[in-house]
């Protein structure tokens, strides 16, 4: 059983984290990471080729994480596989005892290390949901019964900052018609913003994860606010960490107080330390979350 | 219109090389080439000034009506028969529709003299802009007249992606995100598309290579896809 679900369902503030797994075959990198963060997650999301790099694939990796006793959140992304290949890979996750799976659509290839790739897109976030569900229920996306069903917690990412707003909500609203029942958010910088999300989804019975994303230092405000699509920093913000004599310290400190205004208002944060992995027990126990 | 633009001149020259090609035919297209201005009159005159100019000899050059027309592209290649016949190779501005008409229609070696790109809109004079992919299973109905297959660059049916900010598109920043306009146009026409999922799509309507023929007695086949 999914301990994420179960957490969530008795209304438990889980805590996620992730990580990347290598470009190569060389694991140790990724699971020192694992150690580091895993006791402080119900689970660790391991992404699939993110920002359209080329990186040791989500399923194998995911199972790596759980050999360690975490507990993975398959990425799937839509960009690299066809049809036939992601519902491949669905069944092959499941065998492999993996039961969290995040079904995303993936960056543009044109944005990544090998721009000269086609980006398949065969189907669209919300349509491998949908498959997804549909194979929980034991079934394919042709309808024809598989041997041996899934039982996926199936997870999607939110835009609670996007505008326009009410496009996004729309979107988030179909995908939990699609089968979502977890989602896990973009960085969240508008508390008040975010709480109005929460009234707007929360109807739906979907829980809603909300991203933390560690300000480590002015560099990656900048990038930020110049690569990184759908997401800025707001000025207040950024101006903070711009000003801090110790910038690293002060995002510590900002992310401790995003946590505990986040644990009146969301299903649970995933924090995104970007590479200081040991910042998270930091931000944890200063937001009473852990000891 | 088929949107063309130039082929890179050192890979045209390659290939006159690989063949020994002394002398040249030329061949443009009187249809979009022209309007694209890579296979008119005035492009093939410059590409004959460009091969003369690497010690070649252009035998001739025919801007014929349109390229890639079987009969009136052999009918060109018969009115200039003594030109062919003595060039070593032909190198042919027109979309690759119009290179393998022309390849048909002459048994010296055809080269293609410029990159076939998109199904174009002509926006405005020499603005051309892809909005079809012409995947023969048309989401227009649901999409307010405007393709995400097409005009999104993930070619997303259900979006926007996560990237879109401020309603622009994430991957060609300095465009408005198509789902939003999708959204915005439905809504003004009181056509909310609600939360429906569109399905993906139905690739076999679009199998290689297509092939329609109005010819035929029953039914038409169209893109290699199943008859329905």
């Amino acid at each position: 059983m999914s301990r994420l679900r179960d957490a969530l369902a008795r209304g438990e503030f889980v805590v996620t984290g992730e990580v990347a797994p290598p470009l190569g075959t060389d694991l140790s990198a990724m699971k020192a990471s694992i150690e580091r963060i895993g006791p402080y997650c119900h689970a660790v999301n391991v992404t699939d080729n993110q920002g359209a790099t080329l990186h040791l694939s989500s399923l194998a990796a995911s199972r790596a994480v759980l050999d360690m006793g975490v507990e993975p959140i398959f990425q799937q992304t839509c960009r690299d596989r066809n049809r036939l290949a992601l519902q491949s890979d669905l069944l092959a996750a499941w065998t492999l005892g993996l039961e969290n799976v995040l079904v995303v659509t993936g960056d543009d290839p044109r944005g990544g290390d090998h721009p000269q790739a086609k980006g398949v897109f065969d189907l669209d976030s919300t349509q491998l949901m949908e498959i997804t569900a549909g194979m929980n229920e034991g079934h394919d996306m042709l309808g024809r019964d598989l041997a041996g069903a899934t039982d996926f917690f199936i997870g999607g990412a939110v835009f609670p900052e996007a505008d326009p707003w009410d496009i996004q909500l729309g979107r988030a609203l179909s995908k939990v018609e699609a089968g979502a029942r977890f989602f896990q958010s973009q960085a969240i910088f508008d508390m008040e913003r975010f709480a109005r999300t929460m009234d707007e989804l929360r109807p739906s019975g979907v829980k809603v994860i909300a991203g933390v994303l560690l300000l480590k230092s002015p560099r990656v405000i900048d990038f930020i606010n110049n690569k990184l699509a759908g997401l800025m920093v707001p000025d207040h913000i950024a101006e903070r960490i711009r000003a801090a004599s110790d910038p690293a310290k002060e995002s510590i400190a900002l992310a401790i107080e995003q946590v505990r205004a986040l644990r009146d208002i969301a299903d649970g944060v995933h924090i995104m330390p970007l590479g200081n992995d040991d910042a998270v027990g930091r931000i944890l126990t200063g937001a009473g979350l852990s000891e | 219109m088929i949107i063309t633009r130039p082929r890179d001149w050192a890979r045209i020259k390659a290939n006159l090389a690989e063949v020994g090609a002394e002398k040249v035919f030329l061949m443009g297209c009187g249809q979009c080439a022209t309007v694209a201005s890579t296979g008119g009159e005035k492009e093939i005159l410059q590409a004959k000034a460009a091969i003369e100019a690497t010690g070649r000899t252009v035998t001739g050059w025919a801007v014929g009506e349109v390229a890639c027309h079987s009969g009136g592209t052999k009918l060109e290649a018969r009115k200039h028969v003594g030109d062919i016949s003595d060039a070593d190779a032909v190198v042919v501005l027109a979309c690759g529709a119009g290179v393998q008409t022309v390849a048909d229609s002459v048994s010296k070696p055809v080269f293609p003299g410029l990159e076939s790109v998109f199904l174009g809109n002509v926006v405005r004079h020499g603005v051309f802009e892809e909005r079809c992919q012409m995947c023969g299973d048309c989401v227009l109905d649901k999409t307010a007249g405007i393709c995400p297959v097409t005009t999104c660059p993930k070619g997303l049916l259900n979006g926007p992606c996560g990237g879109m900010w401020g309603g622009m598109c994430e991957v060609l920043t300095d465009r408005e995100c198509a789902h939003v306009r999708i959204q915005r146009r439905l809504t003004e026409q009181g056509r909310g598309r609600g939360r429906a999922t569109l399905e993906p799509k139905d690739f076999s309507k679009k199998l290689k290579p297509g092939s329609v023929n109005l010819r035929e007695k029953k039914g038409t086949s169209a893109g290699g896809g199943r008859d329905e």
